[in-house]
């Protein structure tokens, strides 16, 4: 299969990229891994005019720890190098989600900026950085700004970035106290993608009485776009039993198609944030 | 417009102008007539285009060509030094680890990748680093005996059992 022709650009560092963004060609999308954008080039529902191609820009790969214990990841860093990383791996939840997403060549190729870029509503590691409670951050020729993944979907494949902006970032907060976290999700078999799966972050404070004073849950696969089941978490705080996951779909037009049905969609995924809930209490420490 | 592109094949150094949406799989087939990497799905699943560059695997039909500028691609074809059969292809023959052939190319290139990375891999570990890669004639089993075969051989310069002489 052949995507319809392009204009290619290759800018040699992420100021031209940005000057080549700010040129606002409507038609214009960011080349990082490929594996998102070039298969749906290949189908033709995307037929972007210009690809502005960042993948080779090294100043947009590694992992750093920042001095208030944070961990920034550069966009174009591969899902490969991310499972590598023992900074991340410790993680549960992404030793959890990383080696299940795609395949080793997949995985060789694919960006955590892509992944956020792309706001697939049933891609696995959206959810993950949501529990996570990442940032992105963004720059443009304009400036630059952070913001919160919470706020950066918008449905589906879209999200706040404009036009003009790059994702050069993504950060991940310190983890403070005892904390635990698990992602479990049923897959769609044959694409590998989820059908409903659920990223969970519990944590307490050290000496805090043994009560979770933290919960933070995303969920991909069942609504427009990943999101947080903050009825969810609120019920969890309170009452620290993984029932609360009955409250997982509180609020949300859940997907209906032929893989999954609303009604069995919405039970997959009460089944498995509970998992998630469990198998992060046990792993609280 | 064609961008020019230059990358080393099976170090070989290769020249060509492409036009940038022609996929690395096209080039290596089309214009260097390396035949070996075969195209089946042509969506990124079934892993028969798998070539490695820059030293890891990846799936040909969804790299551009322009895309590899610059980068070390390693094809089935570079794998046979001096007309010798690589350890990995030597243990396909023997261990019987193919039916039809078409995905044995893109089976051994990740195979390869594996035992770069895990000189003595599990079965599990060999079952999923060949995740991205589908046998339609399933012959998994002997795919995977033939993967343990090799990391023997590779390891010990030897096959673990003499049952089968090619």
């Amino acid at each position: 299969m052949t995507s319809l022709a392009f204009d290619y650009r290759r800018p040699d560092s992420v100021d031209q990229a940005l000057a080549l963004l700010a040129e606002a060609d409507p038609g214009t999308k960011v080349l990082a891994g490929g594996h998102s954008l070039l298969p749906i080039m290949k189908t033709r529902l995307a037929q972007p005019g210009r690809l502005i191609d960042i993948g080779h820009l090294g100043e947009l790969r590694g992992v750093h720890r920042l001095g208030d214990g944070g961990l920034s990841i550069g966009a174009l860093t591969t899902y490969s190098r991310l499972l590598a990383n023992p900074a991340i791996t410790v993680y549960g939840l992404l030793a959890d989600v990383l080696p299940t997403i795609g395949d080793v060549q997949v995985r060789n190729r694919g960006t955590i900026g892509g992944a956020v870029a792309h706001v697939d509503p049933a891609a696995d590691l959206p959810a993950c950085l949501l529990a996570l409670d990442a940032e992105v951050v963004v720059r443009s020729a304009r400036g630059g700004r952070t913001i919160a993944l919470t706020s950066f979907f918008e449905g589906a494949f879209n999200s706040v970035l404009l036009p003009d902006e790059l994702i050069t970032e993504i950060r991940l907060p310190a983890a403070s106290g005892d904390y635990g976290s698990a992602y479990r999700a049923q897959e769609q078999p044959a694409s590998g993608y989820a059908l409903a799966g659920a990223a969970v972050v519990i944590g307490r404070s050290t000496g805090g009485g043994g009560r979770f004073d933290r919960a933070a849950i995303g969920i991909t696969g069942v609504g427009e776009c990943p999101y947080r089941a903050s009825a969810v978490e609120q019920e969890f705080l309170s009452s620290g039993d993984p029932a609360a996951a009955a409250h997982a779909t509180d609020g949300v037009l859940v997907a209906s198609d032929i893989h999954a049905d609303r009604e069995y969609r919405t039970a997959l995924i009460r089944v498995q944030v509970r998992r998630a809930l469990e198998a992060a209490i046990e792993r609280v420490g | 417009m064609a961008e020019h592109v230059t990358l080393v094949v099976n170090g070989q150094r290769r020249e060509v102008d492409v036009e940038p949406r022609r996929l690395l799989v096209e080039v290596l087939r089309e214009d260097f007539d390396l035949t070996g990497t075969h195209v089946a799905c042509d969506t990124s699943q079934c892993g028969a285009c798998t070539v490695h560059m820059d030293g890891q695997s990846v799936k040909s039909c969804t790299v551009l060509a322009v895309q590899a500028d610059g980068a070390t691609v390693t094809t089935i074809e570079g794998l046979a030094a001096g007309g010798e059969l690589h350890p990995i292809q030597a243990a396909f023959w023997e261990k019987h680890g193919l039916q039809c052939g078409f995905c044995t190319p893109g089976m051994i290139m990740s195979a390869a990748d594996l035992l770069a990375r895990v000189p003595d891999p599990s079965d599990q570990q060999i079952r999923h680093a060949i995740h991205g890669n589908l046998c339609r004639c399933t012959g998994y089993h002997n795919i995977v005996a033939a993967i343990r075969e090799a990391a023997v051989t590779m390891h010990t310069g030897s096959a673990s059992d003499s049952g089968i002489v090619g």
